[in-house]
């Protein structure tokens, strides 16, 4: 690595400082200034829709197989979220999933 | 009675984000080793899970530092990973936003992935909270999350080479995450939402410094809003 040890810090102290003005930035300036209607919907959806994307490439194209997509890990991508939607229970979609990743791989090679 | 339900929402927030550690341990160790190997010394491997605390970024800031990358492209490319948590600021604001300025920031901190998701849930499924409980619930969620991430970035630093860095954990990451989301898909509107941000994402996975997912989920929004808007 062609940085010096200072150089890494400035990166690192910039990194944190720009990390936590992202994340504080709505809650830090808005706070209990009420929202519009229309912005608390969207807001609603936060959670799906940015979690499916967010894992959406490692499912169909996985690092580990250089991209090429593996049955094993999309079997294994749906019974997560079949068992997760199901039952609205987080460790055993985990553990199902976990199984069926591991089983798949096993049987399919 | 109120510090017995109190305790009980941070407890609750502890035990939600209780399963999440199997994600942050093997990664927390493998930034530790990795940043090692890099060539950092210990303090600026533990500077990076302390002030940055996004594992994410982290690793791309160190790859693209090791492809000795201008610093410029070092830091935008690192601080685009974690674009989607100004989302999450957004979002969780109506829920913890009349806090005091010290706790906001303190929330701010330890806005991450399973942080924000997790807390989110809860106060779609529970919205009868009061702020305080909600406050606590998230916190709760951090305690077995922050804390492994400090303490397994300072185990792969230290006992580094001995560890291999070639285990299969690539998986984890979809597994936990998808486990966190699966149970969100309440509505038709949020299964639209979630179908509509794996589509876009996947179409935009060639836009750079990661803006795609950025897109996907700005639209995966919009969808599942406008089918709530017409369905009422």
């Amino acid at each position: 690595m062609n940085f010096s040890t200072f150089e890494i810090w400035w990166i690192i102290a910039i990194l944190g400082i720009g990390t936590f003005l992202i994340r504080f930035s709505f809650i830090g300036m808005i706070g209990s200034r009420k929202m519009p209607d229309w912005v608390l919907r969207h807001l609603r959806y936060t959670s799906v829709a940015v979690l499916p994307g967010l894992v959406a490439p490692l499912v169909i194209w996985p690092d580990a197989t250089n991209g090429v997509t593996d049955p094993s890990r999309l079997l294994a991508a749906a019974t997560v979220v079949i068992v997760g939607y199901r039952f609205k229970a987080v460790v055993r979609a985990m553990v199902a999933g976990t199984v069926v990743l591991f089983a798949a791989q096993a049987l399919l090679g | 009675m109120r510090s017995t339900t109190a305790n009980s929402a941070l407890w609750r927030g502890f035990l939600a984000g209780l399963p999440f550690i199997i994600v942050v341990i093997p990664f927390a160790i493998l930034f530790g080793v990795v940043a090692t190997e890099a060539g950092l010394p210990l303090a600026q491997v533990m500077g990076f899970s302390f002030l940055v605390i996004a594992g994410a970024s982290q690793f791309v800031a160190l790859q693209i530092m090791q492809d000795n990358a201008p610093t410029l492209v070092v830091l935008a490319s690192a601080l685009a990973v974690n674009l989607r948590m100004a989302m999450y600021s957004a979002a969780i604001t109506p829920h913890l936003g009349s806090q005091p300025l010290w706790k906001r920031a303190l929330i701010a901190y330890f806005l991450v992935d399973q942080t924000y998701n997790l807390a989110a849930s809860e106060y779609e499924t529970r919205p009868e909270q009061s702020i305080g409980e909600k406050t606590l619930f998230f916190f709760g969620c951090m305690l077995p999350i922050c804390p492994l991430w400090y303490l397994g970035t300072w185990v792969g630093a230290v006992v580094g080479e001995t560890i291999p860095t070639n285990l299969n954990i690539d998986f984890i990451v979809p597994i936990a995450f998808l486990a966190m989301v699966a149970p969100a898909l309440r509505t038709g509107a949020h299964i639209a939402a979630a179908f509509v941000s794996i589509v876009a994402s996947l179409a935009l996975f060639w836009v750079p410094f990661n803006l795609g997912l950025l897109l996907a989920a700005l639209l995966a929004m919009i969808v599942g809003a406008e089918i709530e808007r017409r369905l009422q």
